[in-house]
């Protein structure tokens, strides 16, 4: 086995028993990154000189018999994620130089728990997109078949933990841009409770429903991410201040009695794929075998959701962006005449074209005479839509759904239908809405091989049930454990064919 | 025809708290460009506003003081524009729930009271400042400035006159200062105001159209530009026209406000709850807590001012309008118990000598203690109300303690009977002439007589004894 492919805490227990150093699980890592790279495009940026600086002090504080949670282990982080020091581009033309002068609250965590940060993963621009089509800085593959997406926006990241490229990666979801892209790649992923995880430092896409978290090769390094990012941050204002649990210890195979929710709304929706749906109910009669009961639930306000989330996710976009206007950090087209026209022509250049259909239709939204019928509108079934999850978990303890409506389509497939794309994100979107926990577990294949995740969500700082449904799952089953065939020789003829 | 004029004014009011709205940088005015800023104030990517405590106490500090109603729930709201000096693409400022509503403030007009509605008062964040190279396609942003607390007090359309608007804003500073929230410096740009104002025929009850005037940075700019204004959209309606709903720049060279954007090119800002803060909670407790550290607000001392100390109320109006003044006119009672006096000297000689100087009481040059004791010195006799005068100038020029100044001059007053009618009789026996005058029915001379023992005296004679003395001597 080389190294790159071990999980966090099988590298854990080898680095602790010092049978390996972090200097070499981290030069592992940063040689498959060499080798694979080129093919799946999951890094914007490599920081090869900082991972290695990273990996001796990790080294020396174990050889001191110190170390935090996440010594010495090479993770990837979403370039939208501030690093100081290190470039973050949002995978936007208008900060591909940008360089921040401070670490975002999850980083600083990361570093005081002694982890590596290896590189910067590709996204869609400002975390814009389903498919890391939108990425102005290079396409990402997807490491089970390269003619297809990885999900998005969290898509490099999902690639790189995929293609073993890094040990864990972090990610941002704003409307499931964790979990679609776990379950697209076959790995674990963790939309947190909002407030659970700081924001400081995370570049804003839609501020209400934006939440950092991890993407892993399984649930027991999920829940140990999870435990070394979350907790209070004063500069976060809504950051939760509430103790963080040991999120590993919450990790027994026993479900016995669990109630799982099954929203009627949910099966049988339109675009939801018989292969995924089988694959799905499959995975709940797994769950089902280990003790859980299901039920069926309601939640009303479902068909409401994608339509609610186009309205509020843009309109705090279009806020979010304005300060990328060229006149303090970032690209600026220059000798433009006048002032406007300045930040006209900067701004068109600057960002790519879902941005811009996004900063347009939340302008539009929140415009003098449209507030009332779109935004507010919006505001208003959103209290409902968390309504209806509250209600649900007076019922049941969790709810389990599909996390993709099909499996990862092929690049391009999509591009010029932006509507099915929205649509895709049917059963992502409400846990952010409401700020619920969501986790993406990989369940089962598509017949063309490709990962199918099950989403499991939860009521307000329940991710230690989440965790435990999703680690109950891998004991009966070993979905988690198959990799994409990357490494066989004819692995690019096989699943390549790029069009 | 007859019109009324309808004023109502929007006042930024710059909070003195030591640091930022939503950061830890310092609020100091004067520091070299570009100092007293952060990644929060600079609007760098990914970074957060976390709110300063004290501005929201002392937002509702002004809200208690003028009456308002405190909303125990409040939200701060985004107010969405591009321009250089506003590094966020958007301000972040309070709109549908502002965090003090429905309050008032009194003034006087012509020696009467009226009633000025305030509508609302949120609290904002300032933008930075830009400042344009003359001659040059260039222009330089400071964003010191930026993210320092401003609240903004909207007052109803309750004002009928630029000098109305005059003593409204006066009175708005005079309790922002009481309260030692804000500095109220309009030249320094601490205390700002924009004024609506439009005019309507006598007895109408519908307002005209109005016109936002912008820049009046002075309280004296503030009169003009509305008297300007008024006279201004007179003409237009007399000329036939309609007054159109515009913003307007009150240009202080010229004297005359001039069109800066009509009502198509209004901004639409597009508000929105700002996402990033939790609302903002203000509790019975905290309330209490804040009313109970009031000071005395200056309507409450003038009152006391009147009613206790016995003023009348054009001197007690003039004395709480500034609360430093009435500090000192209190601390010079704290050693002197007549108030009348206190109050003369200082409305009289000192004021008159500091707004000579284009200064303030801060700068006075006499202590209270000092002008206390002065009129002590004129109550017993020590010296007269006229040797006063020269002793309180010398107090001014040299800082001396009166007591020292008498001595040193040798001012102290004359009150010796027989050294007066010595003097008297000198003077007697050396003008025969005007003593037969006076004898034979011209008692105007009585003066000149007074003044001729007054002048032989270096003016130290007491004044009522000369009198009375000469008046014996001359029968």
């Amino acid at each position: 086995m080389k190294l790159y492919e071990l999980t966090i805490h099988a590298a854990q227990d080898l680095l602790k028993r010092r049978e390996i150093s972090a200097v070499d699980l981290t030069r592992s890592v940063l040689e498959r990154i060499r080798e694979m790279d080129s093919r799946i495009g999951a890094y914007i940026t490599v920081a090869e000189t900082s991972a290695l600086a990273q990996a001796e002090a990790a080294d020396r504080a174990i050889s001191e018999g110190g170390g935090g949670m996440l010594t010495g282990i090479p993770l990837a982080v979403k370039d939208l994620i501030c690093t100081r020091g290190l470039r973050t581009t949002c995978a936007s033309r208008i900060l591909e130089n940008f360089v921040p002068p401070y670490d975002a609250g999850v980083i600083e965590r990361l570093h005081a728990e002694g982890a590596v940060v290896v590189g910067k993963a590709n996204m869609d621009e400002f975390a814009m997109g389903s498919s890391n089509e939108n990425s102005a800085l290079g396409v990402t593959r997807n490491p089970w078949d390269l003619s297809r997406i990885p999900g998005g926006s969290s898509g490099g990241s999902a690639a790189a933990v995929a293609a073993d490229m890094c040990l864990g990666a972090l990610g941002s979801d704003t409307g499931g841009s964790i979990r679609q892209p776990a379950s697209h790649c076959g790995v674990v992923g963790l939309k947190p409770t909002y407030g659970r995880v700081s924001r400081y430092g995370l570049v804003a896409f839609a501020s209400s429903l934006d939440q950092i978290g991890p993407l892993a090769k399984d649930v027991t390094d999920c829940a140990a991410m999870l435990s070394a990012i979350a907790g209070y941050d004063r500069r976060d204002s809504t950051a939760v201040p509430k103790p963080v649990p040991d999120y590993g210890a919450a990790l027994r195979a026993d479900i016995k009695g669990l109630r799982i929710g099954l929203p009627r709304e949910y099966y049988g929706a339109s675009g939801l794929s018989p292969e995924v749906e089988s694959v799905i109910q499959k995975a709940v009669g797994v769950l089902e075998e280990m003790g859980a009961r299901c039920m069926e639930i309601s939640l009303p306000h479902a068909p409401y959701v994608v339509a609610v989330y186009y309205l509020i996710a843009p309109s705090e976009a279009s806020s979010n962006l304005a300060r990328y206007d060229g006149v303090k950090y970032g690209f600026r087209d220059a000798g433009r005449e006048g002032l406007l026209e300045m930040y006209r022509s900067t701004r068109s250049k600057g960002f790519g074209p879902e941005v811009q259909r996004r900063i347009i239709l939340g302008t539009y939204a929140l415009s003098a005479g449209y507030y009332d019928a779109y935004y507010g509108k919006a505001s208003q079934v959103r209290t409902l839509i968390g309504q209806d999850f509250r209600e649900a978990f007076e019922s049941c303890d969790v709810i389990v759904s599909p996390v993709a409506p099909t499996p990862a389509f092929r690049i391009g497939e999509n591009v010029d239908d932006p509507l099915t794309m929205y649509l895709s994100d049917i059963f992502t979107l409400s846990a952010n809405l409401a700020g619920i926990p969501g986790l993406s577990v990989p369940c089962g294949f598509s017949g063309g091989g490709l990962p199918i995740g099950l989403q499991i969500m939860g009521n307000h700082f329940d991710e230690e049930t989440l965790l435990r449904v999703g680690y109950a799952f891998e004991q009966a089953t070993d979905v988690h454990l198959r990799k994409p065939a990357l490494d066989a020789p004819d692995g690019m003829d096989r699943q390549g064919d790029p069009e | 025809m007859e019109y009324v004029t309808v004023i109502g004014l929007e006042v930024h009011a710059q909070l003195n708290t030591n640091t930022k709205i939503f950061c830890g940088c310092s609020t100091a005015f004067g520091a070299p460009p570009n100092t007293h800023v952060c990644p929060v104030c600079l609007g760098m990517p990914g970074v957060l506003p976390v709110l300063n405590r004290k501005v929201v106490a002392f937002a509702v500090t002004m809200g208690i003081a003028t009456r308002c109603t405190i909303n125990r729930e409040s939200r701060f709201a985004r107010k969405n524009y591009f321009y250089p000096d506003l590094p966020k693409g958007y301000q972040i400022s309070q709109y549908e729930l502002p965090i003090c509503e429905h309050g008032h403030v009194d003034i006087d007009t012509n020696g009467e009271k009226k009633r000025i509605g305030i509508t609302r008062i949120h609290m904002e964040e300032d933008a930075g400042k830009l400042s344009h190279l003359a001659g040059r396609p260039v222009s330089h942003v400071d964003l010191n400035r930026t993210g320092v607390p401003l609240i903004e007090i909207v007052s109803e359309p309750d004002i009928r006159s630029p000098e109305e608007a005059g003593a409204y804003l006066r009175k708005l500073r005079s309790i922002l200062r009481y309260l030692g929230i804000c500095d109220g410096n309009m030249e320094e740009g601490s205390f700002r105001c924009d004024a609506n104002v439009s005019i309507m025929p006598a007895g109408s009850d519908t307002f005209g159209t109005r016109a936002e005037l912008k820049n009046l940075n002075s309280f004296r700019n503030v009169e003009k530009a509305l008297h300007y204004e008024i006279i201004r959209q007179r003409e237009v309606i007399e000329d036939g026209g309609a007054v159109v709903q515009e913003t307007r720049l009150w240009n202080p060279d010229r004297g005359v406000t001039t069109s800066m954007r009509g009502k198509e090119e209004a901004h639409d800002y597009r508000y929105f709850p700002d996402p990033d803060l939790l609302p903002v909670v203000v509790d019975d407790a905290w309330i209490q807590e804040i009313e109970a550290g009031l000071p005395e607000l200056p309507d409450q001392k003038e009152q006391r001012f009147v009613g206790t100390l016995g003023l009348s109320a054009y001197d007690a109006g003039v004395l709480t309008a500034d609360r430093e003044l009435a500090d000192y006119f209190e601390a010079c009672l704290e050693s002197y118990d007549r108030p009348k006096p206190v109050a003369n000297w200082i409305m009289g000689p000192l004021l008159g000598r500091l707004n000579a100087e284009g200064e303030t009481i801060a700068a006075s040059p006499v202590a209270p203690a000092d002008l206390a004791a002065l009129l002590k010195l004129v109550d017993d006799g020590t010296i007269s109300g006229k040797i006063a005068k020269t002793v309180f100038d010398d107090m001014a020029a040299t800082g001396k303690a009166p007591g020292e100044i008498v001595t040193e001059k040798q001012l102290v007053q004359l009150s010796d009977t027989s050294a007066i009618e010595e003097i008297i009789d000198e003077v007697i026996a050396s003008h025969p002439d005007e003593v037969a005058a006076f004898r034979g029915g011209r008692k105007k001379l009585l003066g000149f007589f007074v003044g001729q023992v007054m002048k032989a005296t270096q003016g130290k004679a007491n004044p009522k004894m000369v009198n009375e003395i000469l008046q014996q001597k001359l029968q």
